[in-house]
């Protein structure tokens, strides 16, 4: 009797659980352990050299200075990622919440970056960069344009941040509507008849009622910026002079075109400790301020 | 109330021209793509003197475009509905077998949400390069499984807590089977959850980018944002063409919003508050 269940208890799971079980395992579990042991060996795939070095590969990536350069690189380019894309997003949110004709299709219109892929978006915001904007700067004489943003480190920074945040703003905008309609109506009454003005209500009431949807917002806006690949990839290409390569292409061009499969591999794993650090700190910082209504 | 209503007018006004702001790149791109590329390059803030197609015929030949889409279209119908099945079956068994692999498993699954994609991409390569599995729509499509479940699986296990078991129940005692009733009972009520799953799923495999770049080695196999960057990294200065070819990888995905954009905004509302 309990043999037979056992059977009928593994036909069902295998039923039910195997093909994604299986994929799952396959795709992430497998990779993920197979990745943390290849860290500790000098795998090169042009000597298919596998052996034991410890922490060799580690100490490689914090002794690299172009490594580490390139991190605090991508930290900026986070930090003002985050940033401007939220404050837009929060802002833009807070004026289509009042429930007036045409809000849908504003935020329809104010979502459509999202629909496009990096690479189309990169070269979409490159032909800007390097035709529209020259010209426009050489016609009107504004200094700011004159020359492409695209041929100096500082502004190129400028470029990717403003290319990324433009793609996610729709997309936290939603969010942020979704947390603003959470704050419940009699609240904001409430807040009214006390005589609160516009300002206050919102710092007062709108914004600790909305830390869940912020806490979201960051961690969202966070991750996705720190993976940033296709946005590099077509709007820089790392360039000029290789100074504008955040992290994620830094390692695929570690791996897959020097072949450094172990010091790349390394990188993803102190990149993924960073990332990790980051992401709780901001969500325990934030619910700190949470409160219940 | 009037000064009321005359606020919420300037506020709209505000609001549209915001947008159009917010659209220029959009626009700018539109209306070069009927240019020549030395009209463009004259004044690209100019309006075109007349609608020419010839940019699009050329970007569309040059980037294989019907051969791109028909890969891109391929990979995400077949690779979404996987996820879509396979996670409803395994977020069922999660919910309704308390059994301490399954927790074990859901648990793995929840933890590997966290894990950014570069942490397993050199091994994932490697590993399925040595078993000579790459270059194939079939590992792609395996791959997305992989990547897509966790996320589908903590979807569905949300939704099938809610459903009440007495409905399964009555099934039982008539007969049904285990599978059956999932498939006769269970699945007709997860109708909204796979609307949202599926609009969050296409957003990301059509348009994803490093994973194909790969997996798919062989011209033949290219999704459409691997021939974009290929077209432009080889045309590099013929911006007229090129720009058609953005408009044209914009178009598809544009008309499916058009249609579908009530659920993509609801999708990513819930797919973010779950």
């Amino acid at each position: 009797m309990i043999k037979k269940n056992f059977l009928r208890n593994t036909g069902t799971f295998l039923v039910f659980g195997g093909p994604s079980i299986f994929a799952f395992i396959a795709v992430i579990v497998i990779p993920f352990f197979v990745g943390l042991y290849l860290t500790f060996t000098s795998w090169d795939v042009r000597t298919a050299d596998t052996a034991y070095i410890g922490l060799a590969n580690y100490i490689e990536v914090f002794q690299d200075k172009v490594f580490l350069g390139q991190l605090w690189f991508t930290l900026k380019y986070v930090f003002f990622t985050v940033l401007i894309a939220n404050g837009f997003a929060f802002f833009i949110a807070l004026l289509l919440t009042s429930g007036g004709r045409g809000e849908q299709w504003l935020r329809t219109g104010f979502f459509t970056p999202n629909l496009i892929g990096g690479i189309v978006l990169g070269y979409l915001w490159q032909t800007l960069f390097s035709q529209v904007l020259p010209y426009m700067g050489q016609k009107y004489g504004w200094s700011l344009f004159q020359t492409s943003w695209l041929t100096s480190t500082n502004t190129a920074f400028w470029a990717l941040v403003i290319a990324t945040a433009w793609q996610l703003i729709g997309y936290l905008m939603i969010i942020y509507i979704a947390g603003f309609s959470g704050v419940p109506t009699d609240v904001l009454e409430a807040a009214s008849i006390d005589g609160a003005s516009r300002t206050a209500t919102i710092q007062k009431v709108v914004l600790p009622l909305t830390i869940p949807a912020i806490v979201i917002c960051v961690f969202i806006s966070l991750s996705r910026s720190f993976l940033t690949y296709d946005i590099n990839l077509a709007l820089t290409k790392g360039g000029p002079f290789a100074s504008t390569e955040l992290a994620t292409y830094h390692i695929v061009q570690k791996a897959f075109l020097s072949n450094q499969y172990g010091v790349g591999q390394a990188e993803a794993v102190v990149l993924f400790a960073v990332v990790a650090i980051i992401a709780l700190t901001q969500s325990y910082l934030l619910k700190r301020l949470e409160v219940e209504s | 109330m009037d000064t009321h209503r005359r606020g919420s007018t300037v506020k709209n006004i505000l609001l549209y021209l915001l947008l159009l702001v917010f659209l220029t790149p959009f626009l700018m791109i539109i209306m070069n793509s009927f240019k020549t590329t030395q009209q463009f390059v004259e004044n690209p803030l100019s309006f075109p003197e007349s609608l020419r197609f010839e940019n699009y015929v050329s970007a569309y030949h040059n980037m294989d475009f019907l051969n791109s889409f028909l890969n891109s279209m391929i990979i995400t119908v077949v690779a979404v509905l996987l996820i879509l099945f396979f996670s409803a079956m395994t977020g069922y068994l999660f919910v309704r077998f308390k059994w301490k692999l399954n927790s074990i498993i859901f648990f793995a699954m929840l933890a590997s949400m966290a894990l950014p994609f570069q942490v397993i991409m050199i091994p994932l390569v490697m590993l399925y390069g040595n078993m000579d599995l790459l270059d194939m729509k079939t590992t792609l499509f395996f791959m997305y499984l992989g990547f897509g479940v966790p996320f589908g699986v903590f979807t569905f296990h949300g939704f099938i807590k809610g459903v009440p078991f007495e409905l399964e129940e009555s099934a039982f005692i008539e007969g049904s089977s285990r599978l059956r009733t999932f498939f006769q009972i269970v699945l007709p009520l997860l109708k909204p959850v796979f609307v949202t799953l599926m609009v969050l799923d296409v957003l990301w495999i059509w348009n994803d980018y490093l994973l194909p770049s790969l997996v798919l080695l062989s011209p033949s196999q290219k999704t459409l944002p691997l021939s974009t960057y290929n077209f432009f990294s080889s045309y590099a200065v013929d911006f007229a063409p090129l720009m058609a070819g953005l408009i044209m990888t914009i178009i598809p995905v544009l008309i499916l919003y058009l249609f579908l954009q009530k659920h993509i905004i609801k999708g990513i509302t819930e797919g973010a508050l779950k």
